[in-house]
């Protein structure tokens, strides 16, 4: 039978490289000028995943919500292990808070029937660790933070221990479940050499239609077409594929 | 989402593990009360457990106006399902204007759960909290008394203030030791206002099976005299200066990150920003620049003495006590004359 697991990814610029050049006078941070990366703890949830899948069989889909850019860290998770991928783009998403992140993601995740939702404990963007507790609250399953090892897996019975920081406790629940990951969990593994020379091509329909502004020799539909039969089209959703009410989604925060 | 409400309460959600309160809850009580006060509104605590109702007497020492009590014998151990369903349910029938919660393991489960079940908007991990007002630029439509939610962003590289206008409650989590601890008044009184919570065993969606609660082996926060190592201490060897003096003093020993990126010392023991932040009577610096970041994190402490050979080091601008001098030559001088003098 096996896992149907899905893993929320996000990428982020690398808060960790901020030299003078990526700050702005006055004061604010120019995310342009900062290399973007794979959030690492996602890469902990990632590997979690793959484990999971080696072990007890089933598939891992890695979802990530944000500019075609993003598309990158969907790649780096083909090059993992991932069995399938998709981008999650839509102007509309544009500036969403953690509600609305959390909202638009519960929502693509419910269409793929999941039995485990792996995320990092928290992007080092924000470091808010909220889009994990609050997705499991949209999907109304249990949520299992700081998780830094899983100690059985059972039918549909997961039990995994979690690091608290001032201590730890082992906790059981029932399957669908959210977990979200530590830093101390694993190592994630490195890209595969075989896998990334397979899945370096992969490119989402935006990351095609980009490329055909500049080169007009690209054709968009045969691209694409030609992409697709060959495995390498990442699968592409808007907030109408999964069903999320655009209403719902506007931010409302400010912040200086 | 409850509607903005001018006249609500101040709340702030009273952490306890095995009949003692949490302290980053004792000391939000205290900016709780600061908040409260210039909003002119009472301040509550949130109390949720099961046999737990002798802490209302502390939250009331410790400047609750009023206590709500949500007991269940399935609120005897936190999980953040039922715990949220709890707090919702209080929040729902009271409709304060601010909940804030310690941004402890616990805290940073439960209320982005609350805030989802909510709708309202959260801020992670505040290093400050005001009472404010805002203007949206765009419309010129103005906010009176928001709270304003301070914290580091982007790795700590920025500081960004939050405000939530409509999505209401304004939740905060904040991080611990940020706010003063408050002393307890012994004659202040909370009134405590027993509230009914409708739990079944399928609002608990896990099962504990087992849990461990580790002393932290350093307490930097309460320690009354802090004697913290920069990387011009210049090895792991050489921070026997910096642990000497602080036993002498009976006080702990504390570090910048470089200190702790260097290997001098343990990570526990960093002050700072991405570190513990402290308040102590007495703080002394030595071979530390003073990094903004660091100075975010000890800049309160009552006296600070500052040991460098640098005298355009920034860590003078706020000392008290300037030593300009090699620490090779000033710590052993110090630790000398404090065990003789004991
Ligand atoms: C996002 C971010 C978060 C950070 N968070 C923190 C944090 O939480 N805490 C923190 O501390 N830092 C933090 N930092 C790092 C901070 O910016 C500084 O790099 C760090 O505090 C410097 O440590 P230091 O003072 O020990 O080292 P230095 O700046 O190298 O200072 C060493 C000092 O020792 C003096 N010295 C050298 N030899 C002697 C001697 N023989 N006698 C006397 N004095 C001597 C020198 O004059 C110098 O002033 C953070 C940085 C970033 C970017
Ligand atoms: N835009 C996003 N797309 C996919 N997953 C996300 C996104 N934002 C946050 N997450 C997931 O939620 C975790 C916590 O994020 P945060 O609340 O931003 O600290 C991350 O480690 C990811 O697993």
């Amino acid at each position: 039978m096996g896992y149907n697991c899905i893993v929320l990814v996000k990428q982020v610029p690398d808060t960790k490289r901020i030299t003078g050049q990526a700050m702005n006078e006055d004061g604010t941070v120019n995310r342009a000028a900062l290399p973007a990366i794979f959030n690492p703890e996602d890469l902990n949830a990632l590997e979690m995943a793959l484990e999971i899948k080696e072990k007890y069989g089933g598939k891992v889909t890695v979802i990530t919500m944000g500019l075609p850019t993003a598309a990158e860290v969907l790649r780096q998770s083909l090059y993992r292990g991932a069995d399938g991928v998709i981008l999650l783009t839509d102007r509309r998403c544009a500036a969403s808070d953690t509600l609305a992140t959390s909202y638009i993601l519960s929502c693509a995740v419910a269409k793929l029937n999941p039995d485990i939702v792996l995320c990092g404990r928290q992007a080092i963007d924000g470091d808010t660790a909220q889009v994990g507790p609050q997705t499991a609250e949209k999907l109304g399953f249990p949520q299992i933070t700081y998780v830094e090892q899983l100690l059985s897996l059972t039918g549909k019975t997961l039990t995994a221990k979690r690091n608290l920081g001032n201590g730890w406790q082992e906790v059981k629940t029932s399957l669908p479940a959210l977990l979200t990951v530590i830093d101390t969990a694993n190592e994630p593994r490195v890209p595969s050499a075989r896998r990334l020379m397979k899945y370096k091509g992969a490119k989402c329909r935006l990351e095609v239609e980009a490329a055909a502004k500049t080169d007009p020799s690209i054709d968009v539909e045969s691209t694409c077409k030609g992409l697709e039969k060959r495995g390498l089209l990442i699968r592409q959703w808007d907030l109408d594929t999964v069903g999320a009410d655009f209403g719902l989604v506007r931010a409302r925060w400010v912040a200086d | 989402m409850i509607d903005v409400n001018k006249q609500g309460e101040v709340w702030v959600f009273a952490e306890h593990h095995e009949g003692t309160l949490e302290e980053t809850s004792i000391e939000l009580l205290s900016k709780g009360r600061q908040l409260a006060d210039q909003l002119k509104v009472p301040l509550a605590a949130a109390l949720a457990g099961n046999g737990v109702e002798e802490l209302c007497v502390r939250l009331g020492q410790y400047g609750a106006d009023k206590v709500y009590l949500a007991e269940h014998p399935l609120l005897k151990r936190y999980q953040a399902s039922s715990y949220a369903k709890a707090m919702c349910g209080l929040i729902v029938k009271h409709k304060p204007q601010i909940v804030l919660y310690g941004a402890t393991p616990v805290g940073r489960d439960l209320a982005p759960r609350i805030a989802s079940a909510m709708k309202a908007g959260l801020t992670a991990d505040c290093t400050d909290l005001q009472i404010g007002r805002h203007e949206i630029k765009s419309t010129g439509q103005t906010f009176e008394n928001l709270l304003l939610q301070i914290r580091p962003a982007f790795g700590g590289n920025i500081i960004a203030t939050i405000i939530n206008y409509d999505r209401w409650p304004q939740m905060a989590t904040v991080r611990e030791g940020v706010m003063p601890m408050p002393e307890p008044v012994g004659t202040r009184k909370a009134k405590v206002i027993r509230e009914a919570t409708d739990l079944t065993p399928s609002d608990l969606l896990v099962e504990i099976l087992s849990e461990h609660r580790q002393q932290k082996k350093v307490n930097l926060k309460s320690s009354r005299i802090i004697v913290a190592g920069g990387a011009g201490v210049g090895s792991r060897e050489n921070f026997k200066l910096v642990w000497d003096l602080a036993n002498c003093l009976g006080g702990a020993a504390g570090a910048t990150r470089a200190a702790v990126d260097l290997g001098f010392i343990d990570r526990d023991h960093q002050v700072g920003q991405t570190g513990t932040t402290v308040r102590p009577s007495l703080y002394i610096a030595i071979g530390l620049s003073g990094a903004i970041q660091h100075q975010a994190g000890m800049a309160a402490s009552q006296k600070i003495i500052a040991i460098n050979n640098d005298p355009d080091a920034p860590i003078f601008n706020i000392a008290h006590y300037k030593i300009v001098g090699d620490l090779n030559e000033v710590a052993p001088k110090m630790i000398k004359a404090i065990r003789e003098k004991a």
